[in-house]
């Protein structure tokens, strides 16, 4: 067990070393530089010389990488090409709100997806398991921006129920502590800041969830499907447990590893729905930094977002596989 | 060389000899009340699939309208994809125009037809060249093992420790948008997927007895990889290729919502919600359109991945 921990700790800083390095080469292996972007006025060939000496532009490629890595070791981010902003106070800004949509997404999608994976295996009626594989199969086929216009069409063009985007109704009086809003509003036990907080959280994480739900359900359905044949469980009705038991404590606990693989696997592209999800919702967070450093070759901006996102990746999958050991007894002596 | 001829002749006449004497065991089997199904032929087998499985006969025949649909886009429909006619912007749903119109008054349905063009064009073609250089990479890795497998596995892993969608976004944007390049893009972050399925087949193939048979019989590595590895690893890949193109529709889609692939005037589906996105308040038909062809492409595609997979891996049949 430690071994094995160890083994995956060591993997780690190879893996983000990878991606860095892929990173840096894609941005820079393509013409097209910062200052094209930057000069959005006619600059002398004096002045674009001195923005790349500045930028260290004008040094050679293997120069560049070496102290793009010194730096990243040393955990120095620098500052952002395009608005001169250092890189860390915008991630501070970015992250939390990312973060925050894309672990409800995957609440959402962890209830949602279970639950209608465990209804639609231990129901005796045709067409309630029918809506249910239905229901999983439209999931994982709806592409999340559309699923996100959709809702929005719904729920807040033709209902009114909900707001359109953004993280904060206009005029919200906030001011941020932990930059997480609804940890915020929880912490300061402002009640009205955390109703308009989840009302404008509701519909993108709705979109994100709705869909990777379908995954889950479609998992979690063949899982118990497999696991309710099994003998130990017709031991577990034999023996005269109610129903409910049975499929919980017996069945459940067993079909739920595939699914704790998956949804170690789904953060990632939960990660990614959100990115591509914020730009619906005009929401604050890594998907529009990411967009524009992208367009604009800000190196450092990409750089750091790309690599924080890796890294928040390789640990769900960590976090996965360490949980795996805890739910599962069978793996623990190995 | 003569002699190696021979031996490979004898070596498929050996195969050929083996695949007899299964077959007998195979009647003998069904004399002692074996499944009836070993004996039935293919053809029929399919027959009685297409009957059975009307769900995957649904999406199969969705698919197959949209590929005629963007095939035969000019013929079906009198309007133009591109060319703009002011005075009809905006349009409802109607008769004249069965998805209404956009802001510069080009018939939804048109573009839609016209945009499948792109779709296919891309996801297939992502497919497929995932499909070769990853299939390549997972059978080297998994006939000549040792220090190439793990260096090509690693490899494979650092691209699997990163979201597909972010690494394909990352890609396009470092080369350029555009459709070639959102192409590549898709199918690299689809290769490692590839790879590891084809090392998987692979692992288990070489340890099959025809697999040794042949090699103590002198056979190659290409004759081995040629005649008895990739014959047998078809299924599988066909199952996944389909699953993949589900996948790669959602991908190319989302790449030409951000605006990174297909480019204006061509039309796209993705192009066009982004396009629509902010005609929600007064003509919400403009996105949703072109978002439910997306979906359908993808919903049809899973249905018959799933059906073929049904059909293809033995493992799974008559659950």
């Amino acid at each position: 067990m430690i071994k094995y921990l160890v083994s995956r700790l060591l993997w780690l800083p190879v893996v983000l070393w990878a991606v860095a390095s892929l990173t840096f080469l894609a941005l820079r292996l393509v013409p097209g530089t910062p200052i094209d972007f930057v000069a959005s006025q006619n600059l002398t060939t004096a002045q674009i010389a001195l923005y790349k000496a500045e930028w260290g532009l004008n040094q050679p490629l293997w120069l560049q990488y070496l102290s793009f890595l010194s730096d990243l070791v040393r955990g120095h981010l620098g500052n952002s090409m395009s608005s001169a902003v250092p890189v860390k106070t915008l991630l501070i800004d970015r992250i939390p709100p990312t973060m925050e949509l894309a672990i409800s997404a995957m609440i959402i999608s962890t209830i949602v997806g279970l639950g209608a994976g465990i209804i639609s295996s231990t129901t005796n009626s045709k067409l309630v398991d029918y809506s249910a594989r239905i229901f999983s199969i439209l999931g994982l086929s709806v592409p999340w921006f559309w699923m996100a216009i959709v809702l929005i069409i719904i729920f807040a063009v033709k209902l009114g129920w909900l707001p359109v985007g953004g993280q904060l109704d206009p005029g919200t009086d906030y001011k941020t502590i932990t930059h997480f809003m609804l940890l915020d509003a929880i912490l300061t036990g402002n009640w009205s800041l955390l109703g308009i907080t989840l009302r404008h959280l509701a519909l993108p994480a709705l979109a994100i969830g709705l869909t990777s739900a379908g995954f889950v359900a479609r998992l979690t359905r063949s899982a118990m499907l497999e696991v309710l044949r099994a003998d130990y469980v017709r031991t577990a009705r034999a023996k005269g447990l109610i129903e409910r038991k049975v499929v919980i404590n017996h069945a459940l606990r067993n079909a739920i590893l595939p699914v704790l693989t998956l949804q170690g696997l789904q953060f990632g592209s939960l990660l990614g729905g959100a990115v591509i999800t914020e730009l619906v919702f005009s929401w604050p967070g890594m998907g529009r930094l990411l967009l524009d450093g992208v367009t604009q070759r800000d190196y450092p901006v990409v750089q750091a977002a790309v690599i924080f996102i890796a890294f928040i990746y390789v640990l769900a999958n960590l976090f996965v596989d360490l949980l795996y050991h805890l739910v599962d007894p069978r793996l623990r002596a190995g | 060389m003569e002699t190696t001829e021979s031996l490979r002749s004898l070596s498929t006449e050996g195969k050929d000899m083996a695949r007899t004497v299964s077959r007998d065991s195979e009647v003998n089997q069904f004399e002692d009340g074996a499944p009836v199904e070993l004996r039935i032929p293919w053809s029929r087998r399919f027959v009685r699939f297409v009957r059975k499985n009307d769900v995957t006969m649904i999406g199969a025949t969705f698919l197959f309208l949209v590929v005629f649909g963007a095939i035969f886009a000019g013929q079906l429909t009198p309007y133009s994809p591109t060319a703009l006619t002011l005075h009809d912007r905006l349009l409802s749903p109607s008769l004249a125009h069965p998805f209404g119109t956009d802001e510069f008054g080009r018939d939804l349905f048109t573009r839609i037809l016209f945009g499948a063009r792109s779709v296919l064009f891309s996801s297939i073609s992502s497919v497929l060249i995932a499909l070769v250089v990853g299939g390549g990479i997972g059978t080297a890795g998994g006939f000549w093992g040792g220090k190439l497998d793990v260096v090509l596995m690693r490899v494979m892993d650092v691209m699997l420790s990163f979201p597909a969608i972010l690494l394909a976004i990352l890609i396009v944007a470092s080369l350029g948008a555009g459709l070639v390049n959102s192409i590549f893009a898709i199918a690299f972050s689809m290769i490692p997927v590839f790879a590891r399925l084809v090392r998987s087949v692979v692992l288990v193939l070489v340890r099959q007895d025809y697999v040794m048979a042949s090699t103590s019989l002198g056979g190659g590595s290409r004759w081995i990889i040629l005649k008895h590895i990739f014959p047998n690893m078809i299924p599988p890949i066909i199952v996944q290729a389909t699953a993949m193109l589900a996948i790669a529709i959602s991908y190319a889609s989302a790449l030409n919502f951000i605006g990174l692939g297909v480019q204006p005037p061509t039309p796209d589906w993705g192009q066009m919600i982004s396009d629509g996105e902010r005609l929600i308040f007064d003509a919400p038909f403009v996105p949703f359109f072109p978002g439910l062809a997306i979906t359908l492409t993808v919903l049809s595609a899973n249905l018959v991945g799933d059906g073929l997979r049904d059909l293809l891996d033995p493992m799974l049949r008559n659950r």
